[in-house]
Parts: C-alpha cells; structure tokens; sequence
C-alpha cells in the first residue's frame, strides 16, 4: 500500500535539498503495514531523554495526526514512552525512533490525558506489551468519548486512521506513581481537573526533565477541556518546583526553561477568566463572550481562531456558577 | 517492489496530487453540503415527532440564532426568538436532527410568558454536523420552523462532562437570576428577562466504563416548571442533548413581584425547587 503523507513528507526535504537525491530516493521503499516504518525525528534533550516535536496543525491527512509532542526516556532496563501521537502511524514511527536506538523493551506507555493527538499512537505498543499508565479518570473519559473521536477523527485523517483502538490505560494512577527503568526513577503525578480531569505530568528525576502534557501549551493556543480555575491554581503550584531544570510541553518546542516557559499560557488563562467573569457580572451571554472577549490574545498563539472561542465558551460555563 | 527512484519520484507526485485533490473534494462536501438525502434522519423525525404534519419554513413566527460552528461541542449556545408578529405560541420544540436522541427540548408556554418579542436560550450538546430546527405550534394548531446548520466543532471537542464528579458533587444546586437590562425596554410590551441554571450532569446514559464494565445508567433533567407569582412562563420538557448544568435564559410577562420559581425533576425521581427573591434586581 502506498502511504501518501510521507510521500509528501519525503518531497518537501528533496526541494528543500535536505537530502541527497540518492538518500531520498531510498526512503522511498513503498510500505506496506507490517513493514518498518521511517523512524520519527527526535532529539535527546538530556541524557536518555528524547522528545519529537509535533506540528503546530489541526489533523489533516497529510500530517498523519503529528501534530503534538511525543517522548521516551531510556533506562537500564527498558523504555517508557510519554504520549504516543495522533495516530497508529505517529506511534509506529515513534517505536521505529526508539529502535534505532536501543532494543530494550518498551516497559511503560504513559498517556498525559484524553485527546486523540497524544493517544491514538497507542495501539502500535500493545505488541510490546507494556504497562499502559494514565489517570485514575482517564478510563472513565475515554469511554465518555471513544464513539465521537473514533468517529470524527476517521474523517479528519483520513487514511493514517486506519489501524486506531482507544487503548485505556492498564495501571491508574490516582496520586503518586513511582515507576522504575533500573537505573532511573520516573515520578507519574496525577493532577486535579486542570486542562482535562485526567492530566498526568512524567518527571524524570535524574535529569530534572518534567514532561507536562498539555499542561504546558507554547505557542499553539491552549486548549480548555477541564477547568479554567484548576488550570491557573495548578500553574501556580507547577510554577513553584525548584526541582525542574526543563519542561516538555505537550504543543511547543522540544524543551523549555523553568518556570519562564508557563509564563505566556498563564497570562492567557487569566485573562479570559477576567473577561468572562466581567461579563458574566454585566449580564452578557455565553455567545456574546465566544464572539469578543480574550481578542487581545490573537497575536500571541497559533490556531487561535481554531481554538479560542472554545476556551472561552467552556470558561464561561463553568465560572458562571462561581 | 523495485522501481527506479525517478519513476518513483513522478509517480508519487501524479499520485499525491489526485488524492490531495480527491480528498480535498470530499472535505469541500462535507462541509457546505448540508446532508445526503439517503442519510438525512429529518423525514423519520418529522414522522415520528410531527406525525408529518404540515410545517411552514421560514415564515418568520420563529427565529433561530445558533453559532457557525458548535465551538465546544458540550456548550452550544441557541436562542430562540418569537417576535411579536408570531402572535399566541403554544409549544416550541428544539430538534437536533443528527444526535442520538433528536428532540432535544420542548417548550410548553404558560400566560406569564407574555406577548411581545419573546427569547429563550438555551445549550445542547453537538457533536456531529447537524441540521438544528426550532418549531414552533401557534395557538391555531399550525407549525412554524427555522432551521440552522450547524457544523461540528474539532477532533479533540467532545460534548463528555468535563469534570463528571464536579457535576455529581453539586447535584440540583440552582441560580435565579433576573436583569433589568437595556434591551428590555425595547421590547414591546415591555418583558424583563430571567436566567435559570441548575447543576446536573444530565448523563447521556451512553457510555461505558471501561474499568467496571457497566453502562452509566442515564440520569437527565427531564421536566422543568418555571413560574412568575404562581402563573406559569413555561414548562420545559428536555432529553439528553440539553447540555450539562442545563441554563435557560428567557423573557417573561412582569408580574406584581416577579418572582420566579422552579421545580425540576429529574429521571431518578429526584425533585429540585428554587425561588427567586421578590422584585429581584
């Protein structure tokens, strides 16, 4: 079978002249599922820690749902994966990264929260099987939404779909987790209600590498799916950790500096909160806020227009009954 | 398979492009077509729901605003309006046509809801592209429609609870709120307007937990009594699209104290009342 977002992939990187005519052409091998797929660029960030760094788009096809960052951390003894991408086909390659560099097993698979970007890469992993880690919620929420993101994100991939199971996690985690690759300890934290209600941040002690989901959008928009007042009480209390020597953010760059790299999604949160409660004070609608409050964020984020009236109308939703 | 890198090269790029133009051609449908005859559940609602009663479309006795897009698919925001002209308005029901269950509310009038240019708003749940209608039945029997599309909202939206034990913790706990605000005034005759929230998690009863195996059983508001100094200003008799924490937003006919009182029930047999304060501002 033909795979035609990485035809496109491939095309880009020829008249970009990244590649040797010669080197492209050989990755050009026709793939069919079940043959190796082109390893995901990752870049190690520290030691052992390697992070890919997703697009900054909606799903389309032709991103093959790349578009959120995905991770591993290697250990003495295996391999745990934070957030596997947008699609069986993200998640394939992400293996496909990790084999390139180590043949230990895959122990852990930590899913950060919900959303198809950072979970429907899952089903690649279950032949390894791993542990798959997520929040105590995180079942609960999947099953709340598995017809509407099978259903809808079938369109909007198109044929990197194929292949996508919504794979619950098989350890929860209600507090605290420690897991353990041997030679290193990573701590799983669950969160209250914040971005989701089922946020889990991954730090890696070692390293002071703190892999926080989507609690940690830069520069794409974040997205409000849980609660705008947990969110900023969580910023808060993240923002304190002397502890963090640099953040993976789930949309960003591969790493950030600690806690200067929260500053911009704060700013944001708090500012919708203001506005909204102004209007909601003032009598307004929900619609009227969707339509103006926040607009002076518009220059700030990518996918603004994607993104913002949504934040606004789930903010309004829930800080009406303050 | 071998081919020659070239032949690869001119091959993909044929290829690439027909299926970016193919693909880009179903999108473009999807999005500004409404819905395929051979799919359109709009034939069975107007049977089952109307008894294929006579509808006249557009005759301005109803008007519907609802957003382009259904930004969070769990808070879609509709208002309703029944202007003046539109005359005595028994019932308004909302129809959702795509959603499991389309009939998401109806509305039954009481006299306190007055005369002049009516509005009620409400929220819904939209997860898919959907034809949205409001009919209304005026006091002749006949049925008046508007209808707006609706387009859904992004692959990460869904119209779930976003904090379901939040919801559950706060079960029936319910604000009054009446505004004395500009627009009243312009309102002919003069109607104030009220706004009702009661906390539910008004569960669809769809899901699954994948941990125990067992179905949420639905749990819904399904009737809501709203009156002005006893008089009623309606009765709403709602379903699983009305979104979670279910807001009403309304006109009413002033009364001598105006004050609002509801009683709602919900589909465990739970019965939830509130007042508002007399001649609250």
């Amino acid at each position: 079978m033909v795979r035609r977002p990485q035809f496109e992939r491939r095309f880009r990187e020829y008249f970009l002249g990244l590649k040797l005519l010669f080197a492209l052409a050989s990755s050009f091998a026709f793939t069919s599922p079940g043959e190796a797929l082109e390893a995901l660029p990752v870049k190690e960030v520290s030691p052992g820690v390697f992070v890919h760094q997703g697009r900054y788009e909606l799903f389309t096809p032709r991103n093959s749902g790349d578009t959120s960052n995905a991770g591993f951390i290697i250990g003495r003894d295996g391999v745990a994966v934070v957030d596997t991408g947008g699609s069986p086909r993200v998640g394939a390659a992400l293996l496909a990264a990790i084999r390139e560099r180590t043949s230990l097993p895959v122990l852990y698979v930590i899913n950060t929260h919900m959303h198809p970007d950072h979970i429907f890469g899952n089903a690649p992993f279950e032949a390894e099987n791993p542990q798959f880690v997520g929040h105590a919620k995180l079942p609960w929420a999947l099953a709340a939404r598995a017809e509407r993101y099978l259903g809808i994100n079938r369109e909007l991939l198109g044929e990197a779909f194929d292949g996508t199971r919504i794979l619950p996690p098989t350890k929860l985690v209600k507090d605290r987790l420690e897991l353990d690759l041997g030679d290193r300890k990573l701590l799983v934290e669950a969160h209250p209600t914040a971005h989701t209600d089922n946020d889990v941040t991954v730090f890696d002690e070692e390293t002071g590498t703190l892999f926080l989901g989507d609690l940690l959008f830069a520069r794409h928009i974040p997205a409000l799916d849980g609660s705008i007042k947990g969110w900023l009480t969580l910023i808060d209390a993240l923002a304190t950790r002397t502890d963090v020597k640099r953040a993976i953010p789930g949309h960003g760059p591969e790493q950030m500096p600690w806690p200067s790299a929260i500053a911009a999604e704060k700013r944001y949160l708090a500012k919708i909160t203001d506005e909204v409660r102004a209007m909601i004070k003032e009598g307004r609608t929900l619609a009227e806020a969707a339509r103006t409050a926040g607009l002076s964020e518009k220059d700030a984020w990518l996918l603004f227009k994607e993104y913002h009236a949504r934040n606004v109308s789930a903010a309004f939703a829930e800080l009406e009954w303050e | 398979m071998e081919v020659t890198p070239i032949k690869r090269t001119k091959f993909s790029l044929v290829l690439t492009a027909l299926l970016a133009l193919g693909g880009g051609v179903a999108m473009g449908m999807g999005a500004s077509a409404p819905v395929l005859a051979d799919d359109d559940p709009w034939q069975d609602i107007h049977r089952d729901v109307f008894d294929n009663r006579e509808i006249i479309e557009n005759d301005g006795v109803v008007e519907l605003e609802a957003p382009y897009r259904a930004e969070d698919a769990a808070v879609v925001p509709l208002t309703m309006r029944l202007p003046a002209s539109a005359g005595d308005v028994k019932r308004l029901t909302l129809i959702i046509d795509k959603n499991p269950a389309p009939v998401a509310a109806s509305f039954i009038f009481g006299e306190a809801a007055g005369k002049g240019d009516r509005m009620l708003s409400t929220r819904v749940r939209v997860d898919m592209y959907s034809n949205i209608r409001a009919i209304a039945e005026t006091a002749d029997g006949k049925l008046h429609m508007a209808t707006k599309f609706v387009k859904a909202s992004g692959g990460c939206s869904a119209a779930a609870s976003k904090d379901a034990d939040e919801a559950l913790a706060n079960l029936g706990k319910m604000q009054i709120r009446t505004f004395q605000d500009a627009q009243a005034k312009d309102r002919s005759p003069a109607l104030r307007e009220a706004q009702v929230m009661i906390r539910h998690p008004n569960f669809t009863g769809m899901q699954m937990d994948q941990i125990s195996r067992q179905y949420t059983p639905m749990k819904i508001v399904q009737e809501m009594d709203v009156t002005r100094d006893g008089e009623r200003i309606f009765k709403m008799e709602g379903g699983i699209s009305i979104s979670e924490n279910p807001n009403f937003r309304f006109t009413f006919a002033p009364g001598s104290e105006d004050a609002i009182e509801v009683t709602a029930t919900d589909s465990d047999g739970r019965i939830f009342t509130a007042s508002s304060a007399r001649k609250a501002s």
